[in-house]
C-alpha cells in the first residue's frame, strides 16, 4: 500500500472548501487555523478523512480566556477560544483547529460524532470554562460538585481573594458577582 | 406525651416509590446515560468508591448492574481536583513547575519534563546535550518507578499481595536516588526550563549502575510470579478487551493503546530530548486484554533498563546542565560574588520572572501513562495566560465503560488497574 503524499493542511482547506474564511498563524513550527465556529464540524471532520491529511488522533482540547484585565483580546475576534489539537499518526505532526467565541454568546457545536474521545474534554469546558457545547449528551458538571456555581478557571473568578471594590471599579466587580444582588 | 415520641426522635414515614429515589442525585440528569431499566427497579444502580480500595485513589464509578455484570459505567471524577491550572495562572513561569509534580505524583519528572519543554518551545530555549541526557535518566527511572507502583497495586487488587511488597522494595530504591540528585523523594522538581537545576552528586552514578545490575533480575521475579500464573491468567486474559480503532477513537495513549496492538510511541515516533540516538523497542501487545497491557510494561520496563545503560554511557563528563541564556537560566552561585550582570539577573529572575509572548504552544511527551501534553498560553507578561496539561489518565477513565460494559464487577478491578490511572493526574 502506498501513502499518499503528505499535504499543506492550510492550502488543502482552501481548495476544499473555497467558500470558507479561516486565518492560519504559525509559531514555532505548530501551525493554528483559525476557523469560524460554525464549520468547527466540518473542518474536523475533513482533517480526519481526507488522504494526505488524515488527523485520525485528537490529543486534547482547550480552552482560553482572553479576558481584559489581563491584556484584553487585542485583535482577536472573541473572549473565549477553544483549541482543538489535532495528531496525524501517518504523517508524524500535529494541527491546531481553533475557534472563537463571543463573551455573551459561548457557545460552539460539539466534536462528539468526529472523535468520541473529545466527551470528557469539552465536558471539563464546559464545567471549569463555561464555554457551551451544542450537542453534547451529557450536561453534569465533570470536575467541581454538582451544586457549584460559576466556571472557576474563568479569569474574572476570585482566585482565593476578593478584588479590592473602590467606586471606580465597583459597577464591573458586581457584574461578575452572582451572589451580589442577594 | 406518647404521640410525640415520632418527632423527637426525627422518625417519619417515607412515602412513594423507594426504587430509583434512593438515588440521591438528580435522577433525571442520569437519563439517557443508563439503560431505561434502572428506572423501573429492574436493574441496580451501585457506587464504586471513591473510597474503594482498588480505585486507586478517588475514583467514583456509578455502576448500573445486572446481577453481577456491568449494564453501563459511568465513572465520576473530581474528588482530587485542586485547580492546579488556574493556580499556575498567578504564578510566575518558574514558579509553577513545584505544582506540576503534584499532579501525577508518580511520575513527577515527567510533569517537570512537559511543562519546561512548553516554556523552552514558547520562548525559544536551548537545552544543552549534557542536560537532555540527565533528563532522559530521570524520566527512565520515573519511568520505572511508576511502573513499579503501578505492577504492585495492580497484582494487589488481583489477590497477589507479594508482588507489591517487592515492588515497593526496588521502588524505595529509585526514591533513594530521586533524593540523591533532587534533594526530594517524590516530588523532584528537578527539570526545569532550560536544563536540570543541579548536576549528579558523584554518588549517584555508582549507585543508578548498581540498580541497573540487580533490577532485570527483579523483574524475572515478578514475571515468575505473575506472567505464567494460571490464577493471574484466568483473571486478565480476555478481559476488558479494547479493540485498537476504539483505542484510538477514544483518545488512549501509552501501554493501554500499545496493549492493542497500536506501534505508537512519541519516544520513537515523535523524538524529543536526543531520544533518536537511542536503541530500544517498543512492546506492542496483541489482544488489548488486561493481560497484554499489564506485559507491554513488564516489557517497557526492561526496555528502560536498556536506555539507562546506554543513557551512562553517553553522559558527558563535563558542560553545562543547563541552558547559558541569563535571561531565562538563573546563574550559578559562583557567578553571583563576581558580576555584577550576574546580581541582577538573579534578582530580576526571582522577583518578576521572564516575559513570554503571546502566543500558544502545545508539546507532548510519553509519559508513563501515555501522551502527557502541556499547552500553554503566554499573555506577553511574566505569568501564562492558560496552561492547560492533556493528562492520560483523564482520558483513560473516560474510556472506561468502553471497556468494562458487560463484564463482572469483579473484572472492573482488573480494568481499572490495567489502564494505570492516577488520580491527581486525571483531576489536577
Amino acid at each position: 500500500m502506498t501513502i499518499p503524499t503528505a499535504l499543506d493542511p492550510a492550502a488543502a482547506l482552501k481548495a476544499a472548501m473555497p467558500e470558507l474564511t479561516f486565518d492560519v498563524d504559525e509559531f514555532r513550527g505548530e501551525t493554528s487555523i483559525i476557523v469560524p465556529r460554525e464549520q468547527i464540524v466540518a473542518v474536523a471532520r475533513y482533517f480526519r478523512d481526507t488522504p494526505g491529511l488524515v488527523y485520525n488522533f485528537l490529543s486534547d482540547i482547550s480552552s482560553v480566556d482572553f479576558y481584559e484585565q489581563y491584556g484584553g483580546y487585542g485583535d482577536r475576534p472573541g473572549r473565549y477560544a477553544v483549541a482543538y489539537h489535532l495528531l496525524s499518526m501517518l504523517y508524524r505532526r500535529r494541527l491546531r483547529l481553533k475557534v472563537y467565541l463571543p463573551e455573551d454568546d459561548p457557545v460552539v457545536d460539539t466534536v462528539l460524532p468526529v472523535w468520541p474521545g473529545a466527551n470528557w474534554f469539552e465536558r471539563e469546558i464546559w464545567d471549569l470554562m463555561g464555554i457551551e457545547f451544542r450537542g453534547h449528551p451529557d450536561r453534569r458538571r465533570l470536575m467541581m460538585p454538582d451544586d457549584w456555581e460559576g466556571h472557576p478557571l474563568r479569569r474574572d473568578y476570585p482566585l482565593g481573594y476578593e478584588t479590592v471594590m473602590f467606586s471606580f471599579n465597583a459597577d464591573e466587580i458586581m457584574k461578575h458577582k452572582p451572589f451580589a444582588d442577594e | 406525651m406518647g404521640q410525640s415520641f415520632g418527632a423527637v426522635s426525627g422518625i417519619t414515614d417515607v412515602d412513594g416509590p423507594t426504587s430509583v429515589s434512593t438515588w440521591e442525585g438528580n435522577v433525571d440528569e442520569l437519563r439517557g446515560l443508563v439503560s431505561e431499566r434502572a428506572f423501573t427497579g429492574e436493574t441496580m444502580l451501585l457506587n464504586m468508591g471513591p473510597h474503594h480500595p482498588s480505585t486507586h485513589g478517588v475514583l467514583r464509578v456509578l455502576l448500573e448492574l445486572d446481577g453481577e455484570e456491568i449494564v453501563s459505567c459511568l465513572p465520576d471524577v473530581g474528588y482530587l481536583h485542586t485547580g492546579i491550572e488556574k493556580t499556575i495562572e498567578a504564578k510566575t513561569y518558574e514558579k509553577g513547575i513545584p505544582l506540576t509534580d503534584r499532579t501525577d505524583y508518580l511520575a513527577p519528572m515527567s510533569n517537570n519534563m512537559v511543562y519546561s519543554m512548553a516554556i523552552e518551545k514558547l520562548v525559544d530555549l536551548d537545552v544543552p546535550y549534557k542536560a537532555q541526557i540527565m533528563r532522559i535518566i530521570g524520566l527512565e527511572l520515573t519511568r520505572i518507578n511508576s511502573h513499579l507502583v503501578w505492577l504492585g497495586t495492580h497484582a494487589l487488587d488481583l489477590g497477589a499481595m507479594s508482588v507489591f511488597l517487592y515492588c515497593f522494595r526496588e521502588r524505595e530504591y529509585i526514591l533513594e536516588m530521586f533524593e540523591i540528585i533532587s534533594g526530594q523523594r517524590m516530588m523532584t522538581s528537578y527539570i526545569r526550563p532550560g536544563g536540570v537545576w543541579r548536576d549528579f552528586p558523584p554518588e549517584f552514578l555508582p549507585k543508578l549502575q548498581a540498580f541497573l545490575d540487580f533490577f532485570p533480575r527483579r523483574i524475572d521475579d515478578y514475571e515468575n510470579l505473575l506472567t505464567g500464573n494460571p490464577l493471574w491468567i484466568e483473571r486478565t486474559q480476555g478481559v476488558g478487551i479494547l479493540e485498537p480503532d476504539k483505542a484510538l477513537a477514544w483518545g488512549c495513549t501509552g501501554p493501554t493503546l500499545r496493549g492493542s496492538g497500536v506501534n505508537w510511541d512519541l519516544r520513537k515516533a515523535v523524538p524529543y530530548s536526543s531520544y533518536e540516538e537511542f536503541d530500544f523497542d517498543v512492546p506492542v501487545g496483541e489482544h488489548g486484554d488486561v493481560y497484554d497491557r499489564f506485559y507491554c510494561r513488564i516489557l517497557e520496563m526492561r526496555e528502560s533498563v536498556k536506555i539507562l545503560q546506554q543513557a551512562i554511557k553517553k553522559l558527558p563528563a563535563k558542560g553545562p546542565y543547563r541552558s547559558e541564556n541569563r535571561k531565562y537560566v538563573m546563574p550559578p552561585r559562583s557567578e553571583l560574588g563576581q558580576s555584577m550582570e550576574a546580581v541582577i539577573h538573579h534578582f530580576k529572575l526571582w522577583t518578576e520572572g521572564f516575559a513570554t509572548p503571546d502566543k500558544d504552544v502545545y508539546v507532548a511527551i510519553e509519559s508513563p501513562r501515555g501522551e502527557l501534553g502541556c499547552y500553554v498560553h503566554g499573555t506577553g507578561g511574566n505569568k501564562p495566560r492558560r496552561v492547560h496539561l492533556r493528562t492520560p489518565s483523564f482520558v483513560h477513565i473516560s474510556a472506561l465503560p468502553v471497556m468494562s460494559e458487560g463484564h463482572l464487577i469483579a473484572d472492573l478491578v482488573a480494568i481499572i488497574g490495567s489502564i494505570d490511572i492516577v488520580l491527581g493526574d486525571c483531576d489536577r
